[in-house]
């Protein structure tokens, strides 16, 4: 089952696809090709894992996470501390990889959309590192949000190019980034920062994250002698998520939840769970499901996190969904906040607002399993870019006190 | 076979050109939408493409981005627009294709968005966001109701994919001058004649060019190489500087008519 997706046209089920202007899709069979090519040649991957041992810091620990597994009082508590990669999140397993492909390509310039920032750095750095031209689309709001990492990015030579179209955040950075793309693609890669886009980007981007679930298979075979009960992980685009999961799809003793932003509460309709509460569609180059209107027409997401902040998710979550294999939840902002101090308070460690969403899904899970069962969660990102924005909400409501 | 082709098939035995004005509908409102479509056939368009406004239009450049942010605004779906068509299809001579992204399409369900366009006499749909690899459903329901589907050719398309599209395409195929976005250009790359000849050496259907086209020399040029032109951007410039006033419908009226006019003449 795992091996044969996507098909060869880059279809997950009823999923996927490649929904783009006509000028993308040489660029789109290039990049298949090329990919092809890379896959099969021994230099690519010593290069790839070289950068990610050396420049990334690779491989990342799993964590026995012992005060909050004590905190909850059920199962064996593992984070996978993706936040220790070079640049603070596991999005440069991913931008190292696609940078050395633009380079095959003969690309000189590469470009990026950003949500929290995390993948414009990761994308920036990867660009700094090989001297490749670099520029970043990024919503308005996200800007004031992650206002670190635009300085971060700036410092590293790339262009951020603020969108200020529709709702300024993530969706429409991405809508700028493909109109660059459309524009410059004979000298530029588009370096999509999830499993999301065009085929093949769902396909290529889980590839390149992989890694977590391969390392975390070795892992936790060292550390427990055998593989783990559950594994969890926040699910915006999806790419943390299915590089952890992918490694363990056809293990049947392993379950799988991802957890979508919940905003406000789904009720409102003030969230980002497009797998829970949205209907098939098409945005950005495939087939999905989507937070849309009955004409069509696609909503505003809302979650306090800016990598969530998402109305897409990408083709095989949907698949996984459909097949029910992976299992999806929604934790709200304020549980997510919740998580965030409780991280930081029991084990030092202050997590993404992205990856909090994965941590408050332990309170629901850990209580009520055994002691020897082991959960493993993702700890996407780290969370200092998200100090400042946490620092007002919190602020604000312990005024109210 | 569908009107569209057919309006191309005697522009080529008369010798003469296809004119393809495009306006997004209900860009400010509907009213003006109808009083817009009535104007250009008026001045000589052979065609009128209708944009359906979205959301997220990531192949349209800022005219056409505001436009479709005004329609919406003013609450414009697909349903609307074919309903609006239905009202003014006994008025309008010429043919209407409906130019929307695929997920306003998609949404309602294939057959039944199909069913809206027959009832208005809608005669052609294009979706930029929708190559034909991915367009089997809707081919296949246009050729069931005699609507054209539409698909594009673009300066970066390899002969494979000329081949691919030419065999896919009813109506027309819609080569894009530039690699970009919509909107409109000073200058028109000279290319456009050689990707033309391209096209020309696999297939006979007939090729219309947009995006960038701006200027009754550029519509002139195109002329020369093209079965047709089509201009939007440029269109909606006008409107917009001037308020979308009566003035305003005038001036457009006019603007079709040189270009109309630099089409039939060729002066360059």
């Amino acid at each position: 089952m795992v091996e044969i997706m996507p098909d060869a046209n880059g279809h997950f089920g009823p999923y996927g696809g490649k929904y783009v202007p006509e000028t993308l899709m040489p660029a789109l069979e290039e990049l298949e090709a090329a990919y092809g090519d890379a896959k099969k040649d021994r230099r690519f991957h010593e290069e790839l894992e070289y950068y990610l041992r050396q420049y990334v810091g690779r491989p990342t620990p799993l964590y026995f996470a012992r005060r909050l597994t004590d905190h909850f009082g059920g199962a064996r508590i593992y984070l996978k501390r993706e936040d220790l990669c070079h640049t603070g999140a596991h999005k440069i397993n991913n931008t190292i990889g696609q940078v050395l492909l633009a380079k095959r390509m003969g690309k000189g310039r590469v470009i990026a959309e950003t949500g929290a920032g995390q993948h414009g750095v990761a994308t920036a750095t990867a660009a700094a590192m090989f001297g490749l031209e670099c520029q970043v689309y990024m919503g308005v709001e996200d800007i004031r949000r992650q206002r670190l990492n635009v300085f971060r990015m700036n410092l590293l030579g790339s262009k951020v190019t603020p969108v200020k179209s529709g709702s300024q955040t993530l969706k429409d950075a991405m809508n700028e980034a493909i109109r660059d793309w459309v524009t410059t693609v004979r000298t530029t890669h588009y370096v999509i920062g999830s499993v999301a886009g065009p085929h093949p980007y769902p396909m290529m981007v889980r590839d390149f994250q992989t890694v977590i679930g391969n390392e975390t298979q070795r892992q936790v075979m060292e550390a427990e002698g055998r593989g783990p009960d559950f594994l969890v992980a926040c699910v915006g685009g999806g790419s943390n998520s299915m590089g952890l999961f992918y490694r363990f799809l056809d293990d049947k003793g392993v379950s799988m939840v991802g957890i979508e932003a919940g905003g406000f509460g789904v009720n409102t309709g003030k969230h980002a769970a497009s797998i829970c509460h949205g209907s098939i569609g098409v945005l950005h180059g495939s087939k999905g499901y989507l937070l849309q209107d009955e004409d069509g027409q696609i909503k505003i997401a809302h979650s306090v996190s800016a990598g969530l902040d998402y109305p897409g998710v990408g083709p095989e979550h949907c698949y996984l969904r459909d097949s029910g294999r992976v299992k999806y939840e929604v934790i709200t902002d304020d549980e997510a906040l919740e998580a965030f101090q409780l991280c930081s308070v029991k084990e030092g460690i202050i997590p993404a607002l992205e990856s909090a969403h994965a941590l408050a899904y332990l309170k629901k899970l850990a209580p009520a399993l055994e002691k020897d069962k082991i959960i493993i969660v993702c700890l996407s990102g780290r969370g200092d870019k998200d100090v400042q924005q946490a620092t007002q909400i919190l602020g604000a409501a312990d005024g109210q006190d | 076979m569908d009107r569209i082709s057919k309006v191309f098939q005697s522009a080529r035995k008369d010798g003469r050109k296809v004119f393809i004005p495009f306006v997004t509908a209900g860009d400010p409102d509907l009213e003006m939408t109808r009083s817009l479509v009535t104007i250009l056939e008026k001045n000589g368009a052979d065609i009128i493409e209708l944009g359906v406004p979205f959301s997220d239009p990531l192949a349209d450049g800022p005219v056409i981005q505001r436009a479709s942010h005004r329609a919406l605004a003013k609450g414009a779906t697909l349903r609307k627009i074919c309903h609006f068509i239905e009202g003014i299809r006994k008025d309008i001579k010429i043919p209407i294709a409906l130019m929307s992204y695929y997920n306003p399409v998609l949404r309602p369900g294939l057959d039944e968005t199909f069913r809206w366009m027959v009832d208005a006499g809608v005669d052609g749909l294009i979706c930029p966001d929708l190559p034909p690899e991915e367009g089997e459903e809707l081919i296949s329901l246009g050729q069931r109701h005699g609507i054209a589907v539409i698909f594009f050719l673009a300066p970066t398309s390899t002969m494979k994919r000329i081949s691919l599209v030419a065999e896919k395409a009813t109506g027309f195929i819609y080569y894009v001058s530039v690699t970009g976005v919509t909107g409109a250009r000073d200058d028109l790359p000279l290319s456009i004649r050689d990707h033309i000849k391209e096209i020309r050496s696999v297939t006979d259907m007939p090729v219309a060019v947009g995006f960038g086209v701006s200027t009754p020399e550029h519509a002139a040029r195109i002329a020369e190489w093209a079965d047709g032109v089509i201009v939007g951007s440029a269109i909606i410039n006008i409107l917009e500087e001037n308020g979308f006033s009566e003035h305003a419908l005038d001036l457009t009226g006019d603007f079709a008519a040189k270009i109309k006019h630099a089409m039939e003449d060729r002066i360059s």
